[in-house]
């Protein structure tokens, strides 16, 4: 597998990223706690310049470029996914600050772990090489195993790692065993070849086991029934900024290799897979959406409302081919739904003081009238979940379900829009608690400036993109195209 | 076995058993069963990641009897990769797992029930 030096260019934000991690990983062991903030705002100044670093040769309009023997691929749909990843990154950085800060663990290699999970995050939705992919999905798992029991003698963070461990690790094996039939069947790992060879060669039950067995490696890292059951485990019991980011990078980045796997490797096999994602979309949607019904923990809760949205999300990966949105309306479904979930998660950590109390439903009880700001935020991104106008979550709904309708799935559409009206039952506790109840005894909250800019920016998206979300649309078929 | 290796024993004398290549898909294919039915079945968290790092093992011999019948090193390449990441998970796994005994005093997955499993 040749490459030329020059190939390493295409990399530097990537590196430049990784450097920052081990920098900022052998300084955290030289600061005290006080200075850990110093830390903190240097993880996010990294990430920063991660993303002008990205942006300065997509700006100079280099279209997509592949490096390293077909491994790598620079092009406008890694662009948009690595765009909305470090994005994630520096929200969940700024959510961390005090949450981190005040409890009893040193937070400096926290950050440490951050970045090198987001590297791992942005090499994935690049890797156009079923190594490269699974090598980039480890780099983000055993980073993310670490932080979901950072607080590690709070028995449910790290109950909620020992989970994620074994039910990662296992998801793991399953996905390299049906990469390893893959193989086998097609004599190649690049996914052109895989392609290629696909079109050529007779469909051998190897190979078609070894779709299934890839699928079922990735339904888990999305949270797909019926591999969603860590989900709400370690939605509840990671620190809540670390929830939040679960939510949506790493959503985000199965999802790019999802679609990419799946039509640029897989394509031409669709008719073996698309009944598999279609029964799993179904399900998930039910299980979430029915699953969250039932909680009165909020973290838990919008856990079990991320499986539902994955059922939806999953939807548009069988609207691949429709002609009018197709991909991008995937795209723009995960925009929206970072936005409203990273915000969501956001309040939760406001309203967090130490040992997990602030989490259930009860303690929304009265907010509305302690602070009407807050609950009319909350309430904006509990619409836009539950796919309301003027939101983004609606925006990507109303795209997703019209993608799939062309594409011809009519009894998914319908179930989805079902499972809709059944998410709104649970999004309006918090609705009804916030407004209706009243407050007994003392609200715990805390004004925290760099959560409130944070949740307010996610907001003000969330409803710009309701309101007007032509250039989203625009942005997202440009990137399709390079 | 190559066969020059092969037709140089033989004229040595040596009688040399050739295994197929089918033979490791057998075993491979056994080894991940087993290492499946262990992570699904045992309740110790230490014996199911054992049986996880024999899924990994089995796929190994999978990558290898494949990238030797198909005379493709890239398959013998994967194998380094899995060792490299094999052994990273062991030092997180392995961390977690006592910081979980320090916390509950077990590492019974039945037992680990604070949080609905």
């Amino acid at each position: 597998m040749p490459f030329a030096p020059s190939d390493m260019a295409l990399i530097v934000p990537e590196l430049f990223l990784t450097a920052a991690g081990l920098v900022l990983l052998v300084a955290a062991t030289a600061v005290s706690r006080a200075q850990e903030k110093q830390i903190a705002l240097w993880s996010i100044a990294s990430l920063v310049v991660t993303g002008f670093l990205l942006a300065v040769p997509a700006s100079a309009g280099a279209g997509a470029r592949s490096a390293f023997g077909g491994m790598f691929a620079a092009d406008g749909y890694s662009l948009f996914f690595k765009v909305l990843i470090l994005a994630a990154g520096v929200v969940t950085i700024l959510f961390s600050l005090r949450f981190v800060g005040d409890s009893p663990y040193p937070g400096g290699e926290y950050y440490g772990l951050l970045l090198f999970a987001t590297v791992g995050m942005m090499f994935m939705v690049s890797g156009t090489h079923l190594i490269s992919i699974y090598v980039a999905l480890e780099l983000m798992a055993l980073s993310q195993y670490v932080l979901a029991g950072y607080f590690k003698r709070e028995t449910k963070s790290i109950e909620a790692a020992a989970k994620y461990f074994v039910l990662g690790a296992f998801s793991s094996g399953v996905l390299l065993y049906g990469i390893s039939l893959v193989f086998g069947a097609t004599g190649s790992l690049s996914l052109a070849a895989v392609s290629r060879s696909i079109v050529l060669g007779p469909k051998s039950p190897l190979l078609v086991l070894g779709i299934i067995l890839v699928a079922c490696g990735l339904f888990f890292k999305i949270a797909s029934a019926p591999f969603h059951v860590w989900a709400p485990d370690v939605y509840e019991g990671a620190p809540t900024p670390i929830s939040a980011f679960f939510a949506v990078g790493p959503k985000l980045a199965a999802y790019a290799i999802f679609a990419r796997i799946f039509f640029s490797g897989f394509g031409h096999n669709s008719s073996e897979w698309t009944v598999i994602i279609a029964a799993s979309s179904a399900l998930t949607m039910v299980v979430g959406n029915v699953g969250a019904l039932m909680q009165q923990n909020v973290k838990r809760m919008l856990g079990y409302s991320s499986i539902g949205h994955a059922g939806y999300a999953l939807l548009g990966l069988l609207a691949y081919g429709s002609k009018d949105f197709g991909l991008s309306s995937i795209l723009i479904y995960l925009t929206a739904y970072a936005l409203m979930n990273l915000g969501a998660f956001g309040l939760v950590v406001l309203l967090e003081t130490k040992g997990y109390a602030g989490e259930s439903v009860d303690d929304f009880n009265g907010l509305a009238k302690k602070n009407p700001l807050a609950a009319g935020v909350m309430v904006l991104f509990l619409l836009s979940l539950a796919g309301i106008p003027p939101t983004a979550g609606f925006v990507g709904k109303y795209l997703l379900f019209s993608a799939a309708m062309q594409a011809g799935w009519f009894w998914l559409t319908l179930l989805a829009v079902l499972m809709s009206a059944v998410s709104l039952f649970y999004y309006f506790r918090i609705v009804r608690a916030m407004y209706l109840v009243e407050g007994t005894g003392e609200l715990r909250w805390r004004e925290e400036p760099a959560v409130t800019v944070a949740i307010l920016a996610c907001a003000a998206l969330t409803l710009f993109l309701g309101v007007y979300p032509q250039p989203l649309i625009a942005l997202a078929k440009a990137c399709l195209l390079s | 076995m190559n066969p020059a290796t092969m037709s140089a024993a033989a004229a040595a004398g040596v009688s040399v058993m050739s295994v197929a290549p089918s033979a490791y898909l057998v075993v491979g294919t056994i080894l991940f069963a087993i290492g499946l039915a262990g992570a699904l079945l045992k309740r110790n968290a230490l014996s199911i990641f054992l049986s996880i790092e024999l899924m990994m093992n089995a796929v190994n011999l999978l990558f290898l009897t494949y990238a030797r019948m198909r005379g493709d090193a890239a398959g013998q390449m994967v194998v380094f990769f899995v060792i490299a990441i094999a052994a990273a998970e062991a030092a997180i796994g392995l961390a977690i797992f006592v910081a979980l005994f320090r916390a509950r005093q077990t590492v019974d997955v039945d037992k680990i029930n604070f949080l609905k499993w």
